[in-house]
C-alpha cells in the first residue's frame, strides 16, 4: 500500500485570517499544493483497491482543482463542517468523489480511519458524496446536472441569511450536456451571483468517448459568456495559475457576474497509460500495476501501459 | 442588500391578472398569506415559483416582500433544485408551480435533492387533478400522488381548501422534513370556516356510519360532505373522512372506519391507481378487514378536455355524481 503523505492542511482556526495575495505565490505554497495533488492521487489509489473498482481517470484530472480549491482558496474551519459562512463546495461530477474524501479527513471533518472502509458495507464514503453521510459534503451528487443550481440556490439563501461566502460548483465537460445546467447558468447571471464559481473539468471525456464525438459541448467559453458570465480558461494542473486566478476571484468582492472557469486536464493526469487511454473512465488496477502506477505519481519512474482489468469484471466484485 | 431585490421579477399589482386574484381564486390567497404570516412570526420562509405567479397567488407575497421571493422563469427542475440548496443555508423555501409540472417534470431532483437529502423543502403543487380541464392532458396531474408517496422521507398532504392549507403551512414551520402540498386552483369552496387544528398524519372524522364510510382528501371532501348531508338525510348510514394526509397515511382511523362499516369508499382527483385508493387498499389488505373497498377517482385514463366543472360532472367526482355512486353501492 502506498503511504499517505502527512502534511495536514494550514489550519485556519479562525477561518478568516489569512491574506491571500493573488499575484505573489510563496514556492512552499506550491510545493504544498502540489503534494496535495500528489496525495489526492495516491489515496485515490489506496481507497480504490479497496472498492476494487472505482474513477480513478476522471479522479486523476482534477487533483490539482482539489488540492487548490482546498489547501489555497476556500474559507474553512479545521474541524468545523457546518460552520455557516465556510465557503461551499459542490460537485456535479460526483464520480470523483474519491478524491474529495481524503481532504475533508485531513480538514478534521471526519476520522481518517473511516477512509480505510471506503464501499464497504456501513461507511458512509460510497462512489458519490452524499451530504447526509459524510460530515464537510455540502451537498450529494450523483444524478448529473443538479449541482450548479444547487449552488446558486446557496447563494440565494445566504444573501437572505446576510451572509456573504463563495460557493464553488465543479462540473465535469460532458455535464454541460444535461438541459438543467443552462437553467441554472442563466439564473445565476440573472440574479447577480457574483460569489457562484463553476469550474468545468475540461478534461475531453465522457463515459462513451470523446465530449466532442459524443455531443460537442464548443465553443465552450463563448456559450458560458453569452449566458453572461465572466469566463477564464486555465491549465487545470498549473497549480500556481489556479491558486492564482482563485485567489483573483475572491478579491474581487464587487463582481456581479457569476464566473466560470475552464480548467483544461487530462483525464487520468499523472500515469502514463491512463493518460493515453479512453477506456479508463471505470477501472481496475492490479497489484503490479498499482505498485507501477505509484511510483510514476511519485516521480521515480515512468511505466508502460500495463495490462488492466476492465470495469465490466472489476463491477461484480 | 440591494441584490437581494434581483431575486424577484417585476409584480404588477395594477394588473388584470393581479387584481383578480382575490375574486376569481380566493382560496389561493391562503398561501401568500400563511407565509406572510410565517414571516411576521420570525420564521426565515421563502418563496419561489416558475413563472406563475399569477396563477398561485404569490404575486402577493413577492410585492409584500420582494426580498424573500424568488422569480424563477420557466425552469423547475432548477428551481426544485435551487430549493434545496437555499434549504442547506437554514431558510425554508416554499416553492410552487403546477401539480403536472413539479410531479412529473421535476421527480428526481425531488428525489435526489430534496427528499434523499432530507432539506425541509416546501413543495406547493397546484391546480393538481384535473382542476386546468381544457389545457389538456399536459396540465392534468392524475399521478403526483402516487409519484410523490414511493419517494422515502417525503410527507405528502392534499389540503380539502385554503383555511386547511393555511394551517398545515403553519404547522409545517418546525418540522424538518421535506413536505409535498397537494392543492387545487383556489376556486373550491371552503370546508372549514376558520383554521383549524392540523396535525400531520391525523385525519378528520367528520361523520360515522355503518353502511360505508367515505374517505377523501382534497378538492374531493367538499363534495362528499354535500353528498354524505343528502345521503344521511334519506336515512343512510354513511360516515366521512377527510384524509388530508396521505403519507404517512392514518392507519387507525382507516382500520376503525373498516370495523364499522361495511364499504369503505375512496374519493380522490387522481388516478384510482396509486394515489389514496392505493394508500388505503394497501392497510386494509395487510390488516385483512372484512369491509369491501371500493375507490372512485379517474379510472387510469387520460382525463376529456373540458371546463372544469364539466369533468367533474362527468367524472362523477362532484356531489351528486359522489352521492349516486354509493347509492348504486348499497343498492
Amino acid at each position: 500500500m502506498p503511504t499517505t503523505a502527512t502534511a495536514g492542511p494550514v489550519p485556519d482556526s479562525t477561518g478568516a485570517g489569512r491574506t491571500l495575495t493573488p499575484d505573489f505565490l510563496l514556492p512552499d505554497t506550491i510545493a504544498l499544493l502540489e503534494e496535495r495533488a500528489r496525495h489526492v492521487r495516491l489515496e485515490t489509489i489506496r481507497l480504490i483497491a479497496i472498492a476494487k473498482v472505482g474513477h480513478y481517470s476522471s479522479t486523476f484530472s482534477c487533483a490539482e482543482l482539489f488540492a487548490t480549491l482546498y489547501y489555497d482558496a476556500m474559507r474553512l474551519r479545521h474541524g468545523e463542517p457546518r460552520w455557516p459562512d465556510r465557503d461551499r463546495f459542490l460537485m456535479g461530477k460526483g464520480h470523483a468523489a474519491v478524491g474529495l474524501y481524503p481532504l475533508l479527513a485531513d480538514w478534521g471533518f471526519f476520522p481518517k480511519e473511516l477512509l480505510d472502509g471506503y464501499t464497504r458495507l456501513g461507511n458512509p464514503l460510497g462512489d458519490h458524496p452524499d451530504m447526509t453521510k459524510v460530515p464537510g459534503v455540502d451537498f450529494s451528487s450523483g444524478s448529473i446536472g443538479h449541482a450548479l443550481s444547487a449552488g446558486l440556490g446557496m447563494v440565494m439563501g445566504g444573501r437572505m441569511m446576510g451572509r456573504r461566502f463563495d460557493v464553488y460548483v465543479m462540473l465535469g465537460d460532458g455535464e454541460m450536456q444535461e438541459g438543467q445546467v443552462w437553467e441554472a447558468a442563466m439564473a445565476a447571471a440573472h440574479q447577480k451571483a457574483g460569489n457562484l464559481i463553476a469550474i468545468i473539468d475540461r478534461n475531453g471525456y465522457q463515459l462513451d468517448g470523446q465530449v466532442d464525438e459524443v455531443m460537442g459541448i464548443e465553443p465552450l467559453a463563448g456559450k458560458w459568456r453569452a449566458f453572461g458570465w465572466e469566463v477564464h480558461e486555465v491549465d487545470g494542473h498549473d497549480v500556481a495559475a489556479l491558486a492564482t486566478l482563485f485567489r483573483r476571484l475572491k478579491q474581487d468582492k464587487t463582481r456581479e457576474k457569476p464566473a466560470c472557469v475552464i480548467a483544461k486536464t487530462l483525464k487520468g493526469k499523472g500515469v502514463g497509460y491512463m493518460e493515453r487511454e479512453a477506456g479508463w473512465h471505470l477501472g481496475y488496477l492490479t497489484p503490479e500495476d498499482e505498485a507501477a502506477a505509484i511510483a510514476e505519481i511519485m516521480g521515480q519512474s515512468t511505466t508502460p501501459a500495463a495490462t488492466r482489468e476492465d470495469a465490466a469484471q472489476g463491477e461484480a466484485r | 442588500m440591494t441584490a437581494a431585490n434581483t431575486l424577484a421579477g417585476p409584480v404588477n399589482t395594477g394588473s388584470w391578472q393581479y387584481r383578480q386574484l382575490n375574486s376569481r381564486a380566493p382560496g389561493l390567497s391562503y398561501l401568500s398569506d400563511a407565509l406572510s404570516a410565517l414571516v411576521a412570526e420570525g420564521h426565515p420562509v421563502m418563496a419561489g415559483t416558475a413563472d406563475l405567479q399569477y396563477s398561485n397567488g404569490l404575486a402577493r407575497f413577492a410585492a409584500r416582500h420582494p426580498d424573500r421571493f424568488v422569480q424563477f422563469g420557466i425552469s423547475e427542475q432548477n428551481m426544485v433544485s435551487a430549493a434545496a440548496g437555499i434549504a442547506t443555508t437554514g431558510v425554508m423555501p416554499f416553492v410552487a408551480t403546477f401539480a403536472s409540472f413539479l410531479g412529473l417534470l421535476c421527480c428526481e431532483q425531488i428525489r435526489m435533492d430534496v427528499a434523499y437529502s432530507a432539506l425541509p423543502v416546501r413543495l406547493i403543487g397546484h391546480h393538481a387533478g384535473i382542476a386546468l380541464g381544457f389545457y389538456g392532458t399536459s396540465h392534468h396531474a392524475t399521478e403526483d400522488l402516487a409519484i410523490m408517496r414511493s419517494i422515502a422521507g417525503l410527507t405528502v398532504v392534499n389540503p380539502a381548501d385554503g383555511p386547511q392549507l393555511a394551517a398545515a403551512i403553519r404547522a409545517s414551520a418546525d418540522r424538518p422534513e421535506p413536505i409535498y402540498f397537494r392543492i387545487g386552483r383556489g376556486q373550491e369552496p371552503n370546508v372549514y370556516d376558520d383554521l383549524p387544528d392540523f396535525q400531520f398524519g391525523k385525519a378528520i372524522e367528520h361523520e360515522t356510519g355503518s353502511d360505508l364510510t367515505i374517505i377523501a382528501c382534497g378538492t374531493m371532501v367538499h363534495p362528499s360532505r354535500e353528498a354524505v348531508r343528502a345521503l344521511r338525510a334519506s336515512g343512510l348510514s354513511v360516515g366521512l373522512i377527510d384524509m388530508h394526509t396521505i403519507k404517512p397515511l392514518d392507519r387507525d382511523t382507516v382500520l376503525a372506519a373498516a370495523e364499522r362499516s361495511r364499504v369503505i369508499l375512496t374519493v380522490e382527483e387522481h388516478n384510482i391507481l396509486g394515489g389514496l385508493g392505493g394508500a388505503v387498499a394497501e392497510v386494509m389488505a395487510e390488516a385483512g378487514t372484512k369491509a369491501l373497498l371500493i375507490r372512485h377517482g379517474i379510472r387510469d385514463e387520460y382525463s376529456l378536455i373540458a371546463p372544469p366543472t364539466h369533468l367533474y360532472r362527468h367524472y362523477q367526482l362532484d356531489a351528486a355524481g359522489i352521492e349516486m355512486v354509493v347509492r348504486d353501492i348499497l343498492a
